[in-house]
Parts: C-alpha cells; structure tokens; sequence
C-alpha cells in the first residue's frame, strides 16, 4: 500500500499540488483522474520520487520514502516498475534487450533463465515472437505492452502508469486496460494509473482519486462515480451528450440489479 | 538560468557519476560501445583533417620561404611544430566537438526528452553514472588516441605533398622532422589533448542531460553545447599555453 499525507508541490509561484492526502490500496487499480494541468503527472513523479514534494510525506508499506536515504530509494525502486507515457523503451535496444535490461542489472541469473523470465513476460502481455524487434518498428500498442513487460519483468510489488491509452484506439486502449487490471490482480501489485480516459475509469477504477487544480476533490470506485453529485466530477467525467446518456442507462441498470 | 546555476548544476552532475555501479558488465559494456563510437566513429573526419592539415601547411611553409639562404629543412619543422603543438591537438578537438559533442548532447536530450532517463531512475539506476561516466571515460581515452593519429598523418600529409611537389625530397624532409625535436611538444600537446577531451564530453552531457522541452529544445542545446565547447577549447587552450611553455 501506498499512502501520501499533505503533499504540496510548487514550482516557483504556482502552486500545482495542494495538501493532497489519499491511499492507493494493494491488489487494486488506483486511479488519478483530472483535467490536463491538475497535478496527476506531478503527484505520481513525487510518489516514485523523479520530483521532491515540498510539504508532505509518502508511504510506502508502512515505510517512508520521504525521510529514505539515497540507497534505500534505490532498493525500494527496484521493486516499482512503470509503464511512461510514450513508453521510454531504448531506442538502441531490441524488445528483447529492452524486457532483459531490469534482469541483467540487478540480478544474477543464468543467460537462459533471464530469456526465459523474458519470454514469460512478452507471453503474458501477447508480445510472442517480438523479440528481436526493435521499439522503431512497433506500433503504439506493442511499445505500451513491452513496456509493461519492462515493468513487470522484476515482480515489482509498486506498478505506476502515465496515461498508458494516450495515443491509442479505443479497442487497443482496452486491451491494456484489461492487461494492467489482469497483471494487478495476478500479481498483487500496488497499481497507480494516471488517465483521463473515460472508458479507464469506469472500467478499472478500483479507487478513484479526482485532482482539480492540484486539490482532492472526490475519492470513490467506479460504481460511485455513477451516482456522485460532485458538480465537477460530472462535468468532468460525463463531458459529452453521450456519455451523459451512458451514466443514465448505468444508473438505471444499477437500480435494476 | 544564470552563468553560476550553470556552474553548480554541471559540477553536481559530474559528482554525481560516482556512484558504484549495480552491475559492473554493463557499465564495461557501455564504455567500450562509447570507446568505439567516439574512437572509430570519429577516425573518417579526422584522417581526413589530419592529411589535409599537413600538406596545406607544408605547401604555404614552402611558399613564404623564399630565401635561398634558409634551409629547406625548415619547412618540415614547421608543419612538425604546428601540427603537433597547435593543429593536431586544437584544431582537431575543434572539428571534434562538433561531431562528438553534438551527438552525445542530442543523445542524451532525446533520452530526456522521451523519459528514458526518468525510467532508468524510477528502475534504481543512476543514470549520471551510467549514461554520462561512459562518454567521458570513453573521450579521455579515445580523443588523445586520435590527436596522435593526427599528429603522424599531418607529418605524413605534409612529406607527401611536398616531396611529390618536387619542394623538398624525401631525405630533407626526414631530416629535418628529426632536427631541433622537443619531446615536451608532444607532452604539451598530450595535455592538451586531455583537457579538450574532457571539455568536448562533459559539456555537451550537461547540456544534453538537462534538456527541458521538445525536439526544439534538443536541437538548440546540442548547438548550443557545441558552441561553449569551442569557447572552452580556446580558453583552455590559451591556459594551458600560457602555464606551460
């Protein structure tokens, strides 16, 4: 589990995370949803530590990673595995190069045993055959899974996605969403995903966290986003005429069931 | 950004380069990829350089020596001098910052700019130590390596120019190559070459390293980086001159 208390994160004058406290609970996927320039990129850097909150303290199964020296960072991050938005894969590295890296620098297993541990892991996110191919010549799905499979290849217990359906179809997007979903209950993991994709929340968003101007503003899971009142969350979430008319159809499904 | 946040964020990225690294293959891995793409990369533009260099300068020694009372052994002297203390060393460092400062700056910028450094971070690597350390450890090895080559093929160019030339022959020449020889050149000339080395990789790192922005901005401070290379070069190079001859 991953807790953060009173985080606040300045750059220069503005002020882009304000007293922000939540939970992000272990086996679930945790959402942080908001408008573009409301702080989720910012708090996630803060929670793997790319950016040092300026107020606040973050928690890591009971540990905190605020007061960590340098090397127990290290350790600690060699169990968080993230998926970046435009993937980050190696361009100098083959898929296969690119899946081994985590494996080749931190542990000491046998050259085959490493291929093996990587060609579960493309298995696992239906990368089969994909090996020898280089980041240039995937599309934008494949480059998400792989780096999911770079994210995952460790066991890592802490997974963080930056917005992992930017750029894709709706049926690739998903794909991945099932994939992270899937990989989070398997393995138990901590997820934290950054998205404002619609389909995203209302489909894995185990424990939603809303950002508006760098302040929490709603918490919940995706059943209750459908009956929030919270006036900005709907604005928010419900944007266009249809997927008003989605919230209606589940809200009447919901008081059927 | 002032000229001082400049200084400190340069010095504070080269401390922090040392830090043990978590699998010391890897990292011998990287420095001999980086020994082969600066050393070998490089070897095209600078044999080419260095041949030019030594014969353009044996051709105008000979034209200005137009006094039949000073020996013609002279003009071997001159390209051996200026080649070894001057255009083997500066000029060539010159040529090389812009085509190795450029590549490691906008390598490592593109590296930002597409997070693949923040992932190395986030996976517990110190990216300093392992995409910086490299490049440097590589230039200091590779580019005194190449301003020796260029030292013998300036010479070579300038014999070849001028004994074909019908200036000088061949015995002349080689005689006075061996004439009035300072070793210390050679050793001034290798100190040189040091310094440049670690100018022409550290700054263009730093500049690549903290690249904020887009594809714009990589462009700008790998021209940039190359820019305050050859100001470095040149300021280095009169110190170094000034301190030591």
């Amino acid at each position: 589990m991953i807790e953060f208390k009173n985080i606040v994160k300045k750059f220069g004058d503005k002020l882009v995370l304000n007293d922000v406290s939540h939970k992000m609970e272990t086996g679930k996927t945790n959402l942080i949803i908001g408008t573009s320039g409301s702080g989720k990129t910012v708090l996630q850097k803060c929670l793997v530590g790319l950016f040092e909150p300026d107020e606040g303290e973050i928690i890591y199964d009971g540990t905190s990673f605020t007061q960590m020296s340098e090397e127990d960072r290290k350790l600690l991050r060699q169990q968080i595995g993230m998926l970046f938005q435009g993937s980050a894969l190696f361009d100098s590295m083959s898929v296969e190069d690119n899946v081994k890296f985590p494996l080749d620098m931190f542990t000491k297993l046998k050259q085959q045993e490493k291929l093996k541990r990587v060609n579960e892991v493309l298995e696992r996110v239906n990368l089969v055959g994909s090996n020898k191919k280089f980041p240039a010549e995937l599309s934008g799905g494949m480059k998400k899974r792989v780096g999911i499979a770079r994210a995952i290849v460790l066991n890592p217990k802490f997974l963080f996605c930056d917005e992992p359906n930017s750029g894709l179809d709706p049926q690739t997007s998903m794909l991945i969403d099932k994939l992270i979903s899937d990989i989070t209950r398997d393995y138990k993991m901590t997820t934290i995903i950054n998205t404002h994709d619609m389909n995203s929340v209302m489909e894995i968003g185990d424990n939603i966290l809303y950002l508006k101007d760098g302040k929490k503003e709603w918490t919940g899971n995706s059943k209750d986003i459908i009956f929030s009142e919270n006036k900005n969350l709907n604005q928010f979430i419900f944007a266009s005429e249809f997927l008003q008319d989605a919230k209606l159809h589940r809200m009447m499904e919901a008081k059927r069931i | 950004m002032n000229f001082f946040t400049h200084i400190g964020r340069y010095l504070l990225m080269l401390k922090g380069m040392f830090s043990k690294p978590e699998n010391p293959k890897l990292y011998w891995k990287e420095f001999m990829h980086q020994c082969s793409e600066i050393g070998v990369g490089s070897l095209g533009i600078v044999i080419i350089i260095s041949f030019f260099m030594g014969a353009v300068s044996a051709v105008q020694a000979a034209y200005q020596i137009v006094n039949p009372l000073i020996s013609k052994t002279v003009i071997p002297q001159i390209v051996r001098d200026t080649v070894i203390l001057e255009f083997a060393p500066t000029l060539i460092c010159i040529v090389l910052a812009g085509v190795i400062g450029s590549k490691i700056a906008s390598e490592l910028g593109n590296m930002r700019v597409s997070e693949q450094i923040d992932a190395l971070e986030i996976m517990g690597i110190n990216p300093k130590t392992y995409l910086v350390m490299p490049k440097i450890a590589a230039a200091i090895i590779m580019i005194p390596m190449l301003v020796i080559l260029s030292m013998v093929l300036g010479i070579v160019g300038g014999r070849i120019t001028v004994v074909a030339s019908g200036i000088v022959s061949a015995e002349t020449y080689d005689r006075g190559l061996i004439e009035l020889f300072l070793p210390y050149n050679v050793f001034f000339a290798m100190m040189k070459a040091y310094t440049f080395a670690f100018i022409i990789s550290s700054v263009p790192a730093y500049f690549g390293y903290y690249v904020n922005g887009g594809s714009l901005e990589i462009g700008r401070s790998s021209t940039k980086s190359v820019v305050v290379s050859c100001i470095l070069i040149l300021v280095a190079d009169y110190i170094l001159a000034a301190l030591l001859l």
